[in-house]
């Protein structure tokens, strides 16, 4: 690496304390914040609203785990249950979980990883975050306005028949993505362009190659739901005779539409998981990442697999037997990039100094649980079995186990990971490992008996359920409530963090990457001076961890 | 490209040094070099073309399926479209891409204001063909108005002709021209831009970026309509 290093790395320690930019004198007050154009804050204020969406997407969950105590009509009717889970399943999956990591930690932690002083267009990042709120609001009127009970998938014919506010929630769904595709083309120009100097692609952190696939699938997919969305928007409005069997449309053709964005998407919501693991796993080790090509080209190949398995979401549509075939082996195959890096994060693992800190409790839970939701996978993958298995709770519990189990940990552990870096402070951490221990037990409890209610034929989306489900379906629910509180004890810790000193050292856990290197919060400019690369990340041998880290 | 910007390639330091160099007007603060920003503007500017290839592909698609479906109304719905005006209007594309080209090498080359006639000509020629293909689309919207021919619901169409399922032809033919007729008034909007931008003398050969990209812009644009003219218009 001796021939790539341009400049001797500026330390702020050489340099004093500066302003950091949440106290930066030049930038004050509300207006400085709305209209800013730095990446750090606009980052924060994402990642304030998507923890609002993760919020009422959470209560609408518990509501719905709630109504299932018993069968038959608790407190909700069959129609308040199904806008009560399509809403939990819209916000959760538009408002929280694709923004959640690249939008909010990805915005503050890629240019910093990159040396760079801020994403490559500022603006557009500022007009991607304006259009996520508009958007947002969108969502909001939807259901204050009269509701939507398609499910997150808006399915023809339903959703060209029934009434509520689906125009306005479709439209929602559009604006959205356009926040999206904003923030897709700026991270790949700023990866592209804005490296520091020397740092080469085998240098990237992990995390910007989960980021930069990510951005890919953004970029590429979501104008298709765009348009599938304007269509079936037309469809409802003018009866164009695109979807509308009754009128010669084709009701599976937006299903193929509707796919082609949102299997993507579902790697659009795991891949900056996976980023994230990259990062914690070799911190806590303090070793040198396994198979550092492998994982980055394993995100790629991930993202790019990833766009042609859609048609495993229609084995049971009507899809001619050698569609479904070639679907299927695309979905054995797509596994296989997410199996290089599950071994490689646990060889990385094998034989090292492990210090299980609150964010590599979460890797670890990730591991766990994201192996079994991968797996599920598998199951799910096969012609036959998906037969059997459509549309029950085994499906509900395999992409709870991939999103929540996955994600969402991931993301848990991410917040942990940056919490001192983006805001200066540390929080308890015994208190933080209670709450992930809670998070872990929790999910299990309420999702692990969704697998057995759903290989027992227990469907989908039903308020109601026969008299034999009733203990799993009360187990599952008290489980929501331990994730539940578990959820809530880590946002407490975090957010009573922010009332503390700035007690935060520029590097708490000893990690490599370039962000660990300017001060806790960085400066508005982030690096004193260019910094530049002096060793490959995760190069703990040449690394010499700070004493003050944890 | 690169040749264009040799004049200001320029170290910059990183906040706080003490830069006496001399710093371009339009250089923002985050790029290293003016080179960096062209070329991060650049790339952004292609992810945007990409994404706009994948939002008309949706309807692409959805065109294909529709005609495979219907094929009979297809048909006959296309003998309501007029092939003489859409070949106009292709011409009108296709000369204004020429006269796009020529803006973007004027604005490349303009050194100390040399090419600033030929820029400013180029970019007035390019906004009036745009318009002259409004005008006609104008006249070719207001004729199937007329005549009932709309889409979804709106169609009333009772001619002789009349096929089941006509209606979707039109669905889609408003759709794919409308959506693309948006995209050329949006484009006419940004080339008025590059006009008023151009008078104040803004473009030379160190900073010519937005002419470079509403150029990109507005090719894709004219391709577009180069898919959707034999498609609409020609199919038998």
């Amino acid at each position: 690496m001796a021939d790539v290093i341009a400049s001797p790395a500026v330390h702020t320690a050489d340099h004093g304390h500066h302003a950091d930019y949440l106290s930066d004198p030049e930038h004050k007050g509300i207006w400085s914040w709305m209209n800013t154009v730095d990446h750090k804050r606009l980052g924060v204020m994402y990642l304030w609203c998507v923890l609002a969406a993760f919020f009422v997407g959470g209560l609408f969950a518990l509501l719905v785990r709630l109504e299932l105590m018993h069968p038959g009509e608790d407190f909700m009717n069959a129609e308040q249950y199904n806008q009560a889970f399509t809403l939990h399943g819209a916000i959760m999956v538009f408002l929280f979980i694709i923004p959640s990591i690249p939008a909010a930690l990805g915005n503050f932690i890629l240019p910093l990883m990159l040396g760079a002083k801020d994403v490559a267009f500022p603006r557009l990042n500022l007009a991607s975050f304006w259009v996520y709120v508009t958007g947002a609001i969108m969502a909001v009127t939807s259901i204050v306005v009269g509701g939507v009970d398609t499910g997150w998938t808006f399915y023809t014919p339903y959703s060209t028949s029934t009434g509520g506010a689906v125009t306005m929630m479709t439209m929602s769904v559009f604006v959205l993505g356009f926040s999206s595709i904003f923030t897709g083309i700026n991270f790949v120009a700023t990866v592209h362009k804005l490296r520091a100097p020397g740092m080469g692609w085998f240098q990237l952190p992990l995390f910007v190659w989960g980021i930069y696939a990510t951005a890919i699938i953004q970029v590429l997919a979501t104008p298709v739901l765009g348009i599938t969305m304007v269509l079936l928007v037309m469809e409802r409005a003018f009866n164009i005779g695109i979807f509308d069997a009754q009128i010669g449309g084709d009701p599976v053709l937006f299903q193929h539409f509707f796919w082609f964005y949102s299997h993507p998407a579902v790697y659009i919501m795991i891949l900056p998981g996976m980023a994230i693991i990259s990062e914690i796993i070799p911190t806590f080790s303090r070793r040198t990442i396994f198979g550092y090509r492998l994982i980055a080209l394993s995100s790629v190949a991930i993202a790019l697999i990833g766009f042609l398995v859609w048609g495993h979401h229609m084995f049971t549509s009507g899809e001619s037997a050698l569609a479904a075939s070639i679907f299927s082996f695309l979905t054995f195959l797509v596994a296989i990039p997410s199996g290089i890096k599950v071994f490689n994060w646990i060889a990385t693992m094998y034989k090292a100094s492990i210090s299980l800190d609150t964010p590599m409790l979460y890797a670890t839970s990730f591991l766990l649980l994201f192996g079994i939701g991968g797996l599920t996978g598998i199951f799910l993958g096969a012609l036959s079995v998906d037969i059997h298995l459509h549309d029950t709770y085994f499906v509900v519990a395999h992409f709870h186990y991939v999103m929540m189990g996955g994600t969402v940990i991931a993301f848990l552990g991410g917040l942990h990971y940056w919490w001192p870096k983006m805001f200066g402070r540390m929080y308890n951490e015994s208190v933080g490992k209670i709450a992930c221990g809670l998070v872990f037990i929790g999910f299990n409890m309420t999702f692990l008996t969704q697998f057995f209610m759903g290989s027992q034929g227990m469907p989908r989306r039903y308020y109601t359920y026969l008299d034999q489900f009733q203990p799993l379906h009360q187990f599952s629910t008290f489980g929501s409530w331990v994730l539940g509180a578990g959820l809530m004890i880590a946002a407490v810790n975090l957010m009573g963090a922010l009332r503390g000193p700035k007690n935060a050292p520029a590097n708490p856990w000893g990690g490599t990457t370039l962000e660990w290197q300017t001060q806790s919060p960085p400066i508005t400019h982030n690096f004193v001076g260019q910094p530049s690369i002096e060793h490959n990340p995760y190069d703990y041998r040449n690394f010499k961890v700070p004493s003050d880290a944890v | 490209m690169s040749q264009a910007h040799e004049a200001s390639l320029t170290e910059h330091g990183g906040h706080g040094d003490d830069h006496a160099h001399d710093h371009h007007p339009f250089h923002q603060h985050h790029f290293a070099t003016m080179e960096q920003q062209f070329d991060a503007s650049k790339i952004g500017m292609w992810l945007f073309l990409a994404t706009e290839i994948l939002l008309f592909g949706g309807l692409f698609v959805g065109f294909g399926i529709m005609q495979s479906k219907h094929s009979a109304a297809f048909i006959a719905g296309h003998h309501h479209l007029d092939w003489q005006m859409g070949a106009l209007n292709t011409c009108f594309l296709l000369i204004s891409s020429f006269t796009m080209v020529m803006a973007v090498w004027a604005a490349s080359n303009n050194r100390n204001g040399n090419k600033q006639g030929i820029l400013v000509t180029n970019l007035l020629l390019t906004l009036g063909f745009a318009g002259g293909f409004m005008v006609v689309k104008y006249f070719e919207y207001s004729h199937k108005i007329h005549d009932g021919l709309l889409p979804g619901k709106f169609f009333h169409y009772t001619g002789p002709d009349l096929v089941p399922n006509m209606f979707v032809f039109f669905s889609f033919y408003f759709m794919m021209t409308g959506l693309h007729g948006f995209h050329v008034l949006g484009g006419m909007g940004a080339i008025t831009y590059l006009i008023i931008r151009s008078l104040k003398g803004d473009y030379t050969s160190d900073y010519f970026t937005p002419v470079d990209l509403i150029g990109l812009y507005w090719h894709l644009v004219d391709l577009i309509w180069i898919y959707l003219f034999p498609l609409l218009y020609l199919i038998s």
